[in-house]
């Protein structure tokens, strides 16, 4: 089982994760409280908005223009943004660092 | 002094109020009640990821049993709730129990009670609605027994083109199903979206294959046990090896009417989600509410308003005087295509298009006194995005820019 490090408010914690389900679910999952997902991973809400550690950035699979699209106007964009849902989770991303943003939307 | 607090409906707003009730400080007895057997589960993949099994049911459910466990949520499954008396603050439900097909009858005490009911079918009521085959989906049971249906050539009849009958329309022609959708109106989606937004979702459909018939009214179904066609006023016949209803869905207020409380298309609640008992609130798709933002009552369907609502009644209940205040927002996947909806049309007095649904990527614009109030966004996340943050904010645009889609929405002033 890979391990997902969440940043939350400064705290770290380091969760195992279960394969083949988005990052949002395994947050969700873990009751990482700054992840809401309100639309539930349909790409529709970007409150499930995270930061990922630079050296992943070119690890996982290029966004699509609507995820793209939903960042734009998530709070706070930053270059390392990404959605949670739309992030699968694999062994090979096996110590990913995820930092949750102060706010979503 | 709150020592208990009873959720009635286990569905988003539920498993949202109880949730927000702890992590918010509460310490007290919290029961979660719901008339199905699942963990609280999400609805809107019933529809399309669950039912095209690209999607497990324990993929659905919020929270697995160790939360409720660990935040001492008592979940009270299977258990239809009939009565409440506000007088005695007492709830009655019976427990369905798998042994012998019995039942435990029970009555709970609440200081404080949250509805959260959800909203049940508008039920076919012509000759013939009663066959077996003919389904309407509502929740996981239902989605189930759709999906035995679903097979290569199996002929689906839809009657209904909104929401819910275009996404399943969609997602059995993806598997291989022959779709006939039926629809009433002119048009589909003609309660929720404009007219260029129906046609390019129209034209989608016909071009997968799906046969779509407008002004097209239901008189009869047959078939010996079974459904075998459909027949409409028109004299048109449609042979079904299965019916799919989706013609819209009523406030769940039932209970909370017989409790004496008041309802008018839904349980009615004030901006702080009290209804007209003290001790009791309600929240989500059951409830007649105000918006503040277009200074109206509504009453929602919508997952976003589910949570939003339960998160407010559960700071009231706590004491806190927080007001619910929020532009609703949907969405609806059919095939490749997203429709990203935002704030509520009713009352424009401008409609403006923003690119060209040739090229797939638009978005309609509705304005009033120049100020944004409701988009319908189609496969265009940056237009829905800016357009929630300028519906709120009611920033007052300029129309001749909006339909120049060099310039961003939010930079159209």
């Amino acid at each position: 089982m890979p391990r997902i490090v969440f940043i939350e408010s400064n705290s770290r914690r380091e969760v195992l994760a279960t394969t083949g389900i988005s990052l949002m679910e395994v947050a969700r999952q873990n009751q990482i409280e700054g992840i809401l997902a309100q639309c539930g991973g349909a790409c529709a809400c970007a409150t499930c908005h995270v930061y990922i550690g630079q050296q992943w950035m070119d690890k996982l699979p290029a966004k699509e223009d609507m995820e793209q699209g939903m960042l734009e106007n998530a709070w706070e964009p930053k270059d390392n943004s990404r959605l949670s849902c739309q992030i699968m989770v694999s062994e090979a991303l096996d110590g990913l660092e995820v930092t949750v943003p102060e706010r979503q939307g | 002094m709150i020592e208990n607090i009873i959720v009635i409906g286990a569905g988003q707003a539920g498993a949202q109020a109880v949730d927000t009730l702890r992590r918010e400080g509460f310490k007290g007895r919290l029961i979660l009640v719901g008339d199905e057997a699942q963990l609280p589960y999400q609805r809107p993949p019933l529809s399309k990821k669950f039912l095209a099994d690209e999607m497990t049911e324990d993929r659905l459910v919020f929270r697995h049993q160790a939360f409720y466990d660990e935040h001492r949520i008592e979940l009270h499954l299977s258990t239809a709730v009939t009565g409440i008396d506000p007088a005695t603050k007492t709830v009655t439900c019976t427990r369905a129990v798998s042994i012998g097909e019995s039942s435990i009858r029970e009555s709970l005490k609440y200081d404080r009670l949250l509805l959260c009911l959800g909203a049940t079918s508008r039920l076919l009521t012509c000759p013939g609605a009663q066959l077996a085959g003919i389904h309407y989906l509502r929740n996981l049971a239902d989605a189930s027994s759709i999906r035995k249906h679903i097979k290569p050539g199996a002929r689906a009849v839809i009657i209904g083109g909104g929401y819910i009958g275009l996404e399943t329309a969609a997602t059995f022609r993806k598997m291989g199903c022959e779709i006939t959708v039926l629809e009433m109106a002119d048009r589909v989606m003609n309660r929720v979206a404009a007219p260029s937004v129906s046609q390019y979702f129209a034209d989608s459909h016909a071009s997968h294959g799906v046969k779509i018939i407008c002004n097209s009214r239901v008189v009869q179904i047959e078939g010996l046990n079974h459904v075998e066609r459909v027949l409409c006023a028109d004299g048109s016949i449609h042979d079904a090896d299965f019916v799919i209803v989706g013609v819209g869905a009523m406030a769940a207020s039932s209970l909370a009417n017989a409790a004496g409380l008041n309802c008018d298309n839904g349980i009615v609640v004030d901006e702080f989600c009290r209804t007209s008992d003290p001790n009791i609130y309600a929240a989500g798709d059951c409830t007649n509410h105000p918006s503040l933002h277009y200074a109206r009552r509504i009453r929602l369907e919508s997952v976003d308003n589910a949570v939003e609502q339960a998160k407010t009644a559960a700071l009231n209940m706590l004491g806190r005087e927080v007001r619910h205040d929020r532009v609703p927002w949907f969405w609806s996947d059919q095939f490749d295509n997203k429709l990203l909806i935002a704030g509520l049309s009713e009352g424009y007095d401008q409609l403006i298009l923003r690119g060209d649904p040739a090229q797939h990527v638009f978005s309609v614009c509705y304005l009033k006194k120049r100020a944004l109030i409701a988009i319908e966004a189609v496969n265009q996340p940056k237009d829905y995005m800016a357009a929630r943050r300028l519906i709120a904010d009611r920033t007052p645009l300029n129309a001749a820019k909006i339909p120049d889609t060099h310039i961003l929405l939010k930079e159209a002033i």
